[in-house]
């Protein structure tokens, strides 16, 4: 099976060529050639899906390094270094699993440039992936900061009014983050000799240096979670990208940051991670009780679904910088739970937003009177957002909150009214939306789910419900290799 | 069938029939939905009586099914699991039967209703997770079962969602206990943390050893015992209404009635008392935490009756002895008086459902009218209903004959409350005199507001005219939309007195419209909760609190070495027959006010004493809240917002910086000219460059 992860990595580039040749042989604008650019790209990214679970089913769980490893030469040290541990490998599950959706989501709400929207897609889908099997750092970066490209084009080109606006300020954030971050990989490369990201979990750096690596890493990683107060970008973003731009952004784009503290920040300069664990904690917390409030104030509903993923990303950092194995696998948990909830709630507002072209919370209200089954599916997502038992929202928060408690009891107490808050701002969202009678007229006709927005929400939901029922499936994969990275950790700060 | 399978039988059904209900309920019709859910049901019901009769007298032993795992990480294990044993026997039984009682008498009260199968699966929903609550044996899936209810209960509070009321209250009710589950994580995470373990079998022998262990949390050093019990009974605080996140609870009266009798009544807020018996091996070896128990139960207990007494919305003023009843328990359970607690709890799962049911046949049979302001005389066209709420009355008031010590089930439940308490304080607890001293005073109000309002509503002179009813027959819609509430609206409004005038003159025979009793599907509910409520109290006496307690608790239910307050107890008649003697004192009173001189409660009300003003208007607790969280926390959603976000960091960041080039994008007009392409590819040109210079510098 070696080369499966080349594979599924590359699988979505075949789409892309076959989308080309659409374009120079067929008849752009012409219905029949956007909807075969569109089955092209769905089933590509389906394929690609397959191919994913296929490397999940030989993946063996019980190891804690690297497999699937792929080794050649590439230039000077860098080498094409690729491969999966249990952490990285369920994040290639979501990124493959959430893109087809995305491409049945865009189905009837892109019609211009459809084919240019669909080869960034999945060339986006290709960088995403790659951004967690890459094992080396030079061919990291490059997924990494390669992403930023499709998804600016997503929002400038495909996005809302301000969309100018949004993608600048989308592009600026990360733009100063990866910048700083390209300084520190070229000086570990240069003191360590090796780009080998397996090589480097192991190398010790000096303390020292480890406080200014850290700063360049984070300073990157924080503005993707993204973490306050550089999380500004992420509500205009959201509000002005396309539906599945939301979802893509939401639900993978976030965890690279999280990924990024969990492969770099916490096994390369363990000491600094430490020294820095109380700023974490301290931002983290300020993260979870201010964006709540302010998601509580919004109008507009993608906002206050953008301003509550700050909130649950604050959960992550709390949990990975806890330091103990109930923090790193709940953050992991919560990172993967998040990409199913946030992203199926920007798909509820864009259920909405298609038929009516508004996201402002006041035009809505009373549509469980003509959409009970939308009414049922928001709910549903609704409360996983919530953080209730029985949904994936829970586990994650659960356990970061525990492994915040053995570090800080204060930062577990703060932390901890997030339960509280998050309840007040989605229960708000929903009453207002769906509750109440129908008194806008303009709802008057407005139509439930069609067939194939419940083919993307059924995956969603049934994904939401048996991770919070069963997740112990997940949990045995990552079992390992949290334990190896929480043991090493530990070991290295001496505690 | 094996214990086992019964347990799980009992467990699934339910969620089985939710999901029927709910997912196909619309294509199999409504009575397909309502016969699959109640059958299920009463299904559950007599298994679970089949368990607890073999729990009682069959010699069952204590078990737990595994069934899957749930999370497992390090040693933070849970399991799917049942775990059978005296205090989930008891809850088996007190569950499924209120349940499977209000799935029955809800084919009557919501036969009007155009969402039944949407009603039934939130009832069946609610009832397993409930199950789950009770037969968890670890903190994880009680925790499951917890947040389940209050789901459920936010559902079937906001069940008529096109009522505003309705929908703040369904909020209200998920958000107050969500500031008790606050304090329910932080308790579990506390526990973990102190002994590696979430499971009540690893946990409960092991507290002996942490019991005078200390621990830091927040920057004080606490009991860890103490500090851990004290966090999760914050989250039965939450559950159970006590003082302070008490406000929930009589606002959920905006739901329909059954789900006040089941939810509201009779199992959902007793959750927190079955929480703090369950986890009675911690809370024996936390004096500090149990003594807050039973302060809070007993200030809940005096809040709730205070205000009760001056309601006249029929439901809340059973909201309000609810919420003090609750306090009963928890008065019980802090002077370590678990098996009283649960006995109480047992007894008033009849009683108070019965009573609920009873009014739910005065609302519907008054046109959903629940001022009882606009009752009156209706004992005579009501016969069955007022025959239920007067034995459901005598229950909750404790009536019965001393000496030959015969009673209905409130007279055997409270007085062992009232009495452990004393013998608390005998032992040298203060708390225990405090409790004794509350729970006798509250035996008083309890009996003055549960006689006025069987009085108010079925005796004295009618209040209310044929046209009111027509009208309101006329206007059925009114269930559905926003009906205007009398309690809340006419906030210090007394027009009884002109309407009884009005009402005197008016004749009831000659055809008019007059209220009916209702259909046998709710009668035969009331009649069999009654049963209950007569019985439950001597039948089970002797085994939950009295010579057989061991026996029938058989370990589930801890009492440390020196805790003999549930023992004989030596007492002066006078002590132990004073929570007898207020309640007549208020059966008196009430008597006097609302039969012999009718009238002379509304004239005090009218008189709008300070008193009478502050217990009216709920000890001023909604306002207060509203004045300070409420407020503060949309102060600074919008302080942040626009103050922090928009004015802070985005005028220093990015707005400032990106300026420049957001105006060049700006005047070069549209994005799509290729500006970003350039933007793209010089970023490219960058990596590449500092990517050759790496490269450079690295062979030079």
């Amino acid at each position: 099976m070696t080369g499966i992860l080349s594979l599924t990595t590359f699988a979505p580039i075949v789409g892309v060529v076959g989308i080309l040749i659409l374009r120079f042989f067929g008849r752009p604008e012409e219905p029949r050639t956007l909807n075969a650019a569109r089955w092209i790209a769905l089933i590509a990214t389906l394929a690609t899906f397959a191919l994913s679970v296929l490397m999940l089913a030989g993946f063996d769980p019980n190891q804690a390094g690297f497999q699937y490893l792929e080794d050649a030469p590439w230039f000077g040290v860098f080498r094409y270094r690729m491969g999966v541990d249990g952490i990285s490998v369920l994040f290639v599950i979501l990124t493959t699993f959430l893109t087809p959706l995305c491409i049945i989501a865009s189905w009837k709400s892109i019609t211009s440039r459809v084919l240019e929207y669909m080869i960034a897609f999945l060339m986006l889908e290709t960088l995403m992936i790659g951004v967690f099997t890459a094992l080396d750092l030079i061919l990291f970066y490059i997924f990494f900061e390669f992403g930023l490209i499709p998804m600016f084009l997503i929002i400038g080109i495909w996005g809302g009014q301000r969309r100018v606006y949004a993608a600048f300020k989308f592009f600026l954030y990360t733009l100063l983050g990866s910048v700083l971050m390209l300084a520190a990989i070229l000086t570990m490369v240069a003191i360590s000799g090796t780009s080998s990201i397996p090589a480097l979990m192991t190398y010790h750096f000096d303390p020292g240096l480890q406080i200014w690596l850290w700063l360049a890493f984070t300073a990157s990683f924080a503005v993707k979670l993204p973490m306050w107060p550089v999380h500004t970008w992420l509500p205009d973003a959201h509000v002005e990208a396309p539906t599945a731009g939301s979802v893509v952004l939401a639900g993978i784009l976030l965890k690279m940051g999280g990924y990024g503290f969990l492969r770099f920040s916490l096994p390369m300069f363990p000491s600094a991670s430490q020294f820095f664990t109380p700023l974490v904690f301290a931002l983290s917390v300020i993260a979870v009780i201010y964006t709540s409030l302010v998601a509580w104030r919004q109008v507009d509903m993608k906002k206050l679904i953008a301003y509550s993923s700050v909130a649950h990303m604050g959960l992550v950092t709390i949990g990975i910088f806890s330091g103990n194995v109930q923090g790193e696998q709940g953050a992991i948990y919560q990172m993967l739970s998040h990409g199913v909830i946030s992203g199926a709630l920007f798909l509820c507002v864009g259920v909405v937003y298609d038929r009516m072209h508004t996201r402002e919370i006041a035009f809505y209200g009373g549509v469980v009177n003509r959409m009970p089954w939308y009414a049922a599916v928001f709910m549903l997502f609704t409360m996983g957002n919530v953080g209730l038992p029985g949904t994936s929202g829970f586990v994650g928060e659960m356990l970061s909150m525990t492994g915040a408690y053995a570090a800080s009891t204060w930062t577990a107490i703060l932390a901890a009214t997030g339960v509280i808050l998050s309840a007040v701002y989605m229960l708000t969202l929903y009453r207002k939306v769906v509750f109440g009678e129908l008194v806008n007229p303009k709802l008057a006709a407005i139509a439930d789910l069609e067939v194939r927005e419940v083919v993307i929400f059924a995956p969603l939901m049934v994904a939401t419900l048996l991770m919070g029922v069963m997740p112990s499936w997940i949990f045995n994969v990552t079992q390992a290799s949290v334990d190896h990275l929480t043991q090493t950790y530990r070991a290295a700060i001496g505690g | 069938m094996s214990p086992q399978t019964l347990v799980t039988v009992i467990l699934f059904g339910p969620i089985i029939g939710a999901a029927i209900a709910g997912l196909v309920g619309r294509r199999i019709g409504d009575v397909a939905s309502m016969a699959i859910t109640t059958g299920l049901l009463f299904l559950s019901a007599v298994l679970s009586w089949i368990v607890f009769a073999q729990w009682t007298w069959g010699g069952l032993q204590p078990f737990t099914v595994t069934y899957a795992p749930f999370i497992q990480v390090g040693t933070f294990i849970s399991n799917w699991s049942f775990r059978l044993d005296g205090l989930s026997a008891v809850m088996l039984v007190v569950v499924t039967t209120v349940s499977s009682l209000v799935h029955l008498y809800s084919w009557g009260y919501m036969a009007e209703d155009d969402s039944k199968p949407r009603f039934f699966s939130y009832l069946s929903l609610f009832t397993f997770a409930m199950l789950a609550l009770i037969s968890a044996a670890d903190l994880m899936q009680l925790f499951f079962g917890w947040e389940g209810v209050g789901l459920a209960s936010y559902l079937l509070i906001g069940f008529w969602f096109k009522k505003p009321t309705a929908n703040a209250a369904a909020i209200k009710a998920f958000v107050v206990n969500r500031v008790g589950d606050f304090g329910f994580v932080l308790g579990i995470m506390t526990t973990f943390w102190a002994f590696g373990s979430i499971q009540f079998a690893q946990v409960f022998p092991a507290v002996a050893a942490h019991a005078h262990k200390a621990w830091h949390f927040a920057s004080w050093d606490f009991r860890l015992m103490d500090l851990a019990c004290a966090l999760l009974f914050v989250g039965a605080m939450g559950k159970s209404a006590q003082f302070f996140l008490h406000t929930w609870l009589p606002d959920a009266m905006e739901g329909p009635t059954p789900v006040s009798a089941l939810i509201h009544a009779a199992t959902m807020v007793t959750a927190g008392v079955y929480m703090v018996c369950l986890l009675s091996p911690m809370f024996e070896y936390a004096p500090a935490a149990k003594n807050l128990v039973a302060f809070i139960g007993a200030i809940t207990a005096l809040f709730a009756a205070t205000v009760g007494m001056t309601q006249n919305d029929i439901k809340r003023v059973i909201a309000y002895s609810t919420c003090s009843q609750l306090g009963y328990m928890f008065m019980a359970a802090g002077v370590g008086a678990y098996q009283a607690g649960m006995f109480h709890l047992f007894t008033h799962a009849f009683f108070k459902a019965l009573l609920f049911l009873g009014a739910g046949s005065v609302i519907t049979a008054m046109a959903h009218e629940q001022d009882m302001r606009r009752y009156g005389a209706l004992a005579r066209f009501l016969p069955v209903t007022f025959a239920v709420m007067v034995i459901g009355t005598i229950a909750i008031t404790g009536l019965g004959i001393p000496g030959l010590e015969w009673g209905f089930a409130g007279f055997y439940s409270k007085d062992s409350i009232i009495h452990a308490g004393y013998a608390a304080g005998l032992a040298g607890d203060p708390m225990g005199y405090f409790t004794f001293i509350i729970g006798v005073f509250v035996a008083g109000l309890t009996a003055f507001y549960s006689w006025r309002l069987a009085f108010f509503t079925f005796n004295g002179r009618a209040r209310w005219t044929s046209e009111d009813l027509e009208h309101h027959w006329h206007n059925r819609d009114d269930l559905h939309g926003a009906h205007d509430d009398h309690a809340t609206d006419a906030q210090i409004e007394t027009h009884d007195e002109p309407l009884a005038d009005h009402a005197a003159a008016h004749d009831h025979g000659h055809g008019a419209a007059v209220p009916h009793e209702t259909a046998w599907s709710m009668r035969l509910p009331l009649i069999l909760l009654a049963i209950g409520a007569i019985a439950s109290g001597f039948l089970f006496e002797e085994r939950f609190v009295g010579g057989e307690q061991h026996a029938f608790w058989r370990g589930a239910i801890f009492t440390a070495a020196n805790n003999h307050v549930l023992g004989p107890l030596n007492a002066p008649w006078w002590i132990l027959s004073a929570p007898l003697i207020f309640s007549l004192v208020g059966l008196l009173v009430a008597a006097y006010m609302y039969l012999w001189k009718q009238g002379l409660g509304a004239r005090l009300a009218a008189r709008q004493g300070p008193l009478y003003l502050f217990f009216y208007n709920k000890w001023f607790f909604d306002e207060l809240y509203d004045a300070t969280f409420v407020r503060a926390a949309r102060f600074l959603g919008d302080l942040f917002w626009k103050g922090g976000d928009q004015r802070i960091i985005d005028g220093l960041g990015p707005d400032g910086v990106s300026a420049v080039s957001y105006a060049m994008g700006r005047r070069t007009g549209l994005l799509q000219t290729g500006y970003v392409y350039h933007y793209a590819f010089v970023m490219l040109l960058g990596v590449a460059g500092l990517l050759t210079y790496a490269l450079v510098a690295w062979n030079a």
